[in-house]
């Protein structure tokens, strides 16, 4: 592994852990929800930026992991913890599902994205019907905080709880970008034909990519169910998720260890700004956010084709020299 | 005992049979040469032996084993390797990256991969370029990366398709010795060529493609002198017209 790769972002998480020290509410609430949208976005990378299989339904994974926490506590009384676990290996399993069925069938590209966003749509569509998701009232969990219930009393522990957890993603990333499997991923990526001749098994690369990815974006759904303690179809399965993590990577840089959590943050972080500034100005106003994300998108597409992370890059290149 | 063989193998598109019941043998360790006129059907046979493509019809078998069914990267693991004759570099990562994919097949550990991968670099000349994008190689550079990488793999056979087209004189000249030295290591290698001066240099044994079908086979001094190879170059009659030529003069 190359520390180079991960020490900027383990300095930068463990600066977001002290912060609660000094920091206000308004603070910490943008912090939290800007690390849950980080780890999904991590999750997001591992397919869509090593592997090269963009989707755009990643919701599916998040919703699975967070509808999974939810209804085995309130349902079942399990323990938030294994709950989970469970959310995690259930949204590995539906990323295995959905991976059968399209790289099987042989989907790329645009095919592919489409069909990850029907499966999430297909989700929410059921999750707002079926009895036990709670149907379109959605799901409360029952507010009792305790180390053992996955909860805390003070935002700082979730948050410390948050930032490990993406640093574990984040150590994972870099793991794998230097091994076999990480090889084998971007290999997939830039060519499946030369791939196959030097011995990769393609479809079986993707289907590790897509559980993979399934787990780490579901693990960040279970942990937004027990920061939030509510949840319905829109939240969990909604778009606004694989629409952010999407957003998120593109903009940190696709395919970079460290891409998707300077994405997110910064993609909130603007977001929250505009909210501020407009605010002042104009009173509130319902979706600049939205705005906000599709112009930096628009930017990022245009100024950054290879992210913040190659633009950063660039930019400490030519200060050294 | 050969290595790979061929049997009456057919490959159909639609109407056209681009292979037509081709079989043919590559001892171990030989140096066999492929040729036949553009359309042959010499990169679709490759296809077949290789496992992109399924065949019509037909069996092959490496080392003792029928692989006919088995997918490409099986094939790969049982030391089959093949180029392209269009180059498939993975075009967003180095020189060092891409022929390390090939290495990782047989090395597992990330540093024995990247040292294997850089000594097959240097092998085929291309040391000084393993940290550059394999997007800015030139044609020459393209070529002995899509070798390099198959060599990665450690096969014990090489397809090469056609691994000289596009180069010039002097390069074709500087990687005739790069492939007899990979040979001169008990590597096999069937390799499709158009350049006849290096077919003549190289091979043991050539085999002739033409509309689908073997039409001939032996050492590349008689084949080239077949009337019915040259009649699948240059057409029907061609083979009279030069013998009634060079007897008029
Ligand atoms: N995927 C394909 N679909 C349809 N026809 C093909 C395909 N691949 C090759 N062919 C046809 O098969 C014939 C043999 O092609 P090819 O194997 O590339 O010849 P060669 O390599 O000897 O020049 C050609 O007529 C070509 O147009
Ligand atoms: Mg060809």
């Amino acid at each position: 592994m190359n520390p180079r790769e991960v020490l900027p972002g383990l300095v930068l998480l463990a600066v977001i852990a002290v912060l609660p020290l000094v920091a206000s509410n308004v603070v910490l609430n943008f912090l939290l929800s800007s690390l849950i949208v980080a780890l999904a976005a991590q999750g997001w990378n591992l397919l869509g930026g090593y592997a090269g299989q963009l989707s755009f339904g990643h919701a599916a994974f998040f919703g699975t992991g967070a509808y999974a926490t939810a209804v085995l506590q309130i349902r079942y009384g399990v323990n938030a913890w294994v709950g989970l676990a469970v959310g995690i290996a259930l949204g590995a399993a539906v990323g295995w599902v959905i991976g059968a069925l399209s790289f099987r069938a042989r989907l790329r590209g645009s095919y592919f994205a489409l069909v990850t966003l029907a499966f999430a749509e297909v989700l929410r569509i059921l999750a707002n019907a079926a009895d036990f998701t709670g149907g379109a009232s959605g799901l409360l969990i029952r507010l009792s905080p305790g180390v053992e219930n996955l909860q805390f009393a003070s935002r700082a522990a979730f948050l410390w709880l948050l930032a490990s957890a993406v640093a574990a993603v984040l150590l994972l990333t870099a793991w794998i970008a230097h091994h076999r499997f990480g090889a084998h991923l971007v290999a997939v990526r830039e060519n499946e034909d030369a791939a196959r001749a030097l011995g990769v098994d393609v479809l079986r690369t993707k289907l590790r990519a897509i559980a993979l990815s399934g787990g780490v974006t579901a693990a960040a759904g279970c942990l937004y169910a027990q920061n939030f303690l509510y949840l319905d179809a829109n939240i969990a399965y909604g778009t606004w998720i694989s629409i952010e993590v999407l957003i998120a990577c593109v903009l940190g840089g696709t395919g970079t260890v460290l891409g998707p959590v300077v994405g997110a943050l910064a993609l909130h972080g603007v977001g929250e700004l505009a909210k501020l500034a407009l605010g002042r100005v104009a009173g509130p106003v319902p979706g600049v956010d939205l705005v906000v994300f599709g112009a930096l998108l628009i930017l990022a597409v245009a100024f950054l084709p290879r992210g913040m992370m190659a633009g950063l890059q660039r930019l400490t290149r030519g200060l050294a020299r | 005992m050969s290595l790979l063989r061929a049997e009456g193998l057919s490959r159909r598109f639609g109407g056209l049979l681009a292979v037509d019941g081709a079989s043919l043998e590559v001892p171990e360790g030989g140096l066999i040469g492929l040729i036949g006129p553009n359309g042959a059907g010499k990169t679709t046979l490759f296809a077949l032996l290789s496992g992109f493509l399924a065949p019509s019809a037909g069996r092959v078998e490496f080392a003792g084993a029928d692989v006919t069914a088995e997918p490409p990267h099986r094939r790969a693991l049982r030391g089959m390797a093949r180029t392209f004759q269009i180059v498939q570099p993975f075009a967003g990562l180095t020189v060092r990256e891409n022929i390390a994919v090939g290495a990782y097949l047989r090395h597992s550990a990330r540093r024995e991969a990247i040292r294997s991968a850089e000594a097959v670099a240097e092998e085929v000349g291309l040391g000084p370029m393993l940290d550059g994008q394999a997007a800015a190689l030139t044609v020459a550079g393209r070529k002995r990366l899509e070798l390099a990488r198959a060599l990665a793999t450690e096969p014990r056979l090489l397809l090469l398709d056609e691994v000289l087209a596009g180069l010039n004189p002097s390069e074709v000249r500087d990687i005739i010795p790069v492939i007899r030295a990979i040979r001169e290591r008990g590597v096999a290698i069937l390799m499709i060529e158009h350049v006849m001066q290096a077919v003549m240099n190289l091979c043991d044994h050539v085999h002739v493609l033409a509309g689908g079908r073997m039409i001939a086979a032996g050492p590349p001094q008689a084949v080239t002198a077949d009337p019915r190879v040259i009649e699948a170059y240059l057409g029907h009659g061609a083979a009279a017209r030069i013998a009634a030529g060079s007897a008029h003069a």
